[in-house]
């Protein structure tokens, strides 16, 4: 059964068509690219699957259940983690407090729980921190659990958002440019963790890339996005040889 | 310029060090029975003393009152202070080390309750010694006391959440109230509500049930200013909590049965200072349980990034109610105290200067800490009271001083510093 299904989506911002027509199919444990220039939509995409803007037009599924309409606590309870182009940590909190953070929707304690610090506590909260210590430990950095984000180099902070975005229990994975910023070095650590990741997790995962190379080796289909529209469908060879991507593309070395 | 303060300073410093550091050593446990006999020395050598060095009678808060009122005998306090406090408690901090460590390592193997309780006594004793030798000294007590809760629960909107919100005073007012028109009508004969409907001993169950209810209707009270942060934040909501300040304040003006402007007095004298530190202890503890798990921590990552932590499951809109209502609370039971200690009150009580008060604890303190709360509350009442004498000027001073704080250390004294009671019983070596 299909995972994510989303069907003619299109998506105004004021007079701006940022979206338009979008569909998408999504199986259980695939790895789906979306790539596509600057200002394509690609992040909207994001944002509207994940509830932060409700879409003008279309529905949208997570193993048949609609997103449209939930609050974006409500969609990433149903199963679906995102990372941000643009890294949203919170400044004043440790890597660790950040992991556990995300099992928020598992908490049973209640406020009683909180307010009196009762045993169901104690137990539950020692759970999600073994939890969060493993996903630190898949993405690699466990050794920074006691540390504060604002210290911490770009590259272990998109990692340290990917393994909260685990914390959800997520059955699909939202990557946005998870490589943004990162040198060749890091980019080829990434490229290994999201391998890793999936290996052990078998979580589907839907990313957003720039770089051509990235997405070939990684995913089993990718989109291609232009001005709001999918122009060209189909796994990274098709993709890569499409015509109309080239085009798109045009001016740009495919291999950055 | 840093650079040459640090090179002129740092032998000073490192002297300073050499000398603090056989006190880094000092368990919790040894702190508290130097306090206790330094208050039962005061007790016992106080006035005797106090005469002989010409002061005439104990200074009642370390001389601070002193200071301001009469300069002369600064000298004579600076002796006094040195005689009663510091040697007796530095003294048994270095005697009783070895001692106190092992003893706080002992307590430690039953369950943390025990020790918890055994350091709340000796703190308890050492407060109701100190606070016998007047009358003045322990109104002042107990309203320290207090104001450490109330800074507490604003921490918890302003600090752990971050909203600049100015609706504390209107929590007081309605906690100060709800709690006085329960205790003024069963059990005063009084002019407003008419005689007593019980005349026993009820205080005991009454008083926890009405601070409750006042805390409950503050509470409630609160979701006026909840419910529009859930989509507003910033500025629009600072202005929506003062507007909501200013309402309740004329609300109680306009309401005849609990006075109106005249205000509502002569409530039972049932907030001593047992009942007082019980309260406090509590709040302290519920509230420091709560920002310390994760569903309170959902606070924090709502004030430093409200998107990110909807995407990672957090319900913000519960999470601010409950932070809301949870702060109003605690602001409300406060607010109840606070009425039976001073045993009056009117509504220009809880007006734009308990909002400069409050304010001012919680942001000299510290945001998001509960040692933040306790530094600012003690260290505002304490030089509220030093600058008394200044009448209208203090309230020059003190802004000037919070003006100050901002401009040095925006975010307070003690910031964000998790408050671990295991870590403060704890030995130390
Ligand atoms: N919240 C918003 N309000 C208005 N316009 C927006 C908003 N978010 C994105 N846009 C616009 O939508 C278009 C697509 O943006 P985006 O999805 O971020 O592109 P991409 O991620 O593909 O680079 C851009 O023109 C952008 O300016
Ligand atoms: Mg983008």
């Amino acid at each position: 059964m299909t995972l994510l299904h989303v069907q003619n989506m299109t998506h105004y911002f004021g007079g701006l068509r940022a979206v338009y027509n979008y569909n998408l199919s999504i199986e259980p444990g695939e790895i789906r690219g979306l790539i596509g220039p600057n200002g394509a939509g690609k992040s909207t995409i994001f944002n509207l699957l994940t509830g932060v803007h409700t879409p003008t037009e279309g529905e949208a599924t997570l193993n048949g259940v609609s997103l449209i309409g939930k609050s974006p606590h409500e969609i990433a309870a149903m199963g679906i983690g995102r990372t941000f182009q643009n890294l949203r940590l919170w400044r004043h909190m440790s890597v660790l407090e950040h992991i556990n953070m995300a099992s928020y929707a598992h908490i049973t304690y209640g406020l009683v729980g909180a307010f009196f610090g009762t045993a169901l506590r104690q137990k539950q909260e020692a759970e999600i921190e073994e939890k969060s210590y493993h996903l630190l430990q898949l993405v690699g950095a466990d050794k920074f659990a006691d540390q504060n984000v604002t210290n911490l180099p770009y590259g272990i902070l998109r990692r340290i958002e990917m393994a909260r975005a685990l914390a959800t229990n997520p059955k699909i994975l939202f990557l946005d440019e998870p490589t943004a910023g990162m040198n060749p070095e890091e980019l080829k650590e990434m490229m290994a963790i999201i391998r890793h990741v999936h290996s052990e997790l078998g979580v589907a995962i839907f990313l957003i890339e720039h770089r051509m190379k990235f997405v070939m080796e990684l995913c089993d289909r990718v989109q291609t996005l232009v001005f709001g529209e999918v122009i060209a469908e189909g796994t990274p060879d098709e993709i890569q040889n499409n015509p109309l991507v080239i085009e798109a593309y045009l001016g740009k070395d495919l291999d950055t | 310029m840093a650079v040459k303060t640090d090179s002129f300073t740092a032998p000073t410093k490192r002297r300073l060090a050499t000398f603090w550091q056989p006190y880094t050593r000092v368990a919790m446990l040894s702190w508290l029975t130097g306090a206790l006999v330094a208050a039962i020395l005061e007790q016992l050598v106080g006035r005797p003393l106090a005469f002989m060095l010409g002061l005439g009678k104990v200074p009642v808060l370390f001389g601070l009152v002193i200071i301001l009122k009469a300069p002369l005998l600064i000298p004579g306090v600076i002796v006094y202070v040195l005689l009663i406090y510091i040697l007796p408690i530095g003294l048994i901090a270095r005697l009783t080390t070895k001692l106190g460590n092992k003893l706080a390592a002992e307590l430690l193997r039953y369950p943390m309750l025990v020790s918890t309780v055994v350091h709340l006594v000796l703190l308890y004793a050492t407060l109701q010694i100190w606070g016998n030798i007047n009358d003045y000294r322990n109104l002042v007590l107990r309203l320290t006391l207090i104001s450490v809760l109330i800074t507490l629960s604003l921490n918890v909107i302003n600090g752990y959440m971050g909203e600049f919100s100015c609706s504390h005073p209107g929590f007081l007012a309605l906690g100060a109230y709800g709690a006085s028109a329960v205790t003024v009508s069963l059990f005063v004969n009084d002019n407003l509500f008419g005689p007593a409907v019980f005349t026993g001993n009820w205080g005991w169950i009454i008083f926890p049930f009405s601070l409750i209810l006042g805390g409950i209707i503050a509470a409630i009270g609160s979701l006026v200013v909840a419910i529009p942060s859930f989509r507003t934040r910033g500025d629009y909501l600072a202005i929506i909590s003062l507007a909501f300040t200013f309402i309740i304040k004329s609300f109680i003006e306009n309401l005849e049965f609990v006075g109106g402007p005249r205000g509502l007095s002569s409530q039972p004298d049932w907030a001593n200072l047992p009942t007082v530190f019980i309260w406090v202890v509590v709040g302290v503890w519920v509230i420091n349980n709560f920002v310390r798990s994760t569903m309170g921590k959902a606070l924090n990552a709502v004030r430093d990034d409200e998107i990110a932590a909807d995407a990672m499951t957090v319900n913000t809109r519960r999470t601010k109610m409950v932070a809301f209502m949870f702060s109003a609370f605690w602001a409300g039971v406060g607010g109840g105290l606070f009425a039976h200690v001073l045993r009056y009150v009117n509504p220009s009580t809880f007006g734009i200067q308990k909002l400069a008060e409050v304010l001012a604890m919680v942001y000299f303190g510290g945001l998001n800490s509960v040692y933040g709360s306790i530094v600012g509350a003690v260290g505002f009442n304490l030089l509220s009271e030093a600058l008394r004498p200044l009448e209208i000027f203090k309230w020059i001073i003190i802004p000037v001083l919070l003006i100050l704080i901002m401009i040095f250390r925006p975010t307070g004294l003690v910031a964000f510093k998790e408050f671990d009671v295991h870590q403060i019983i704890a030995p130390k070596e």
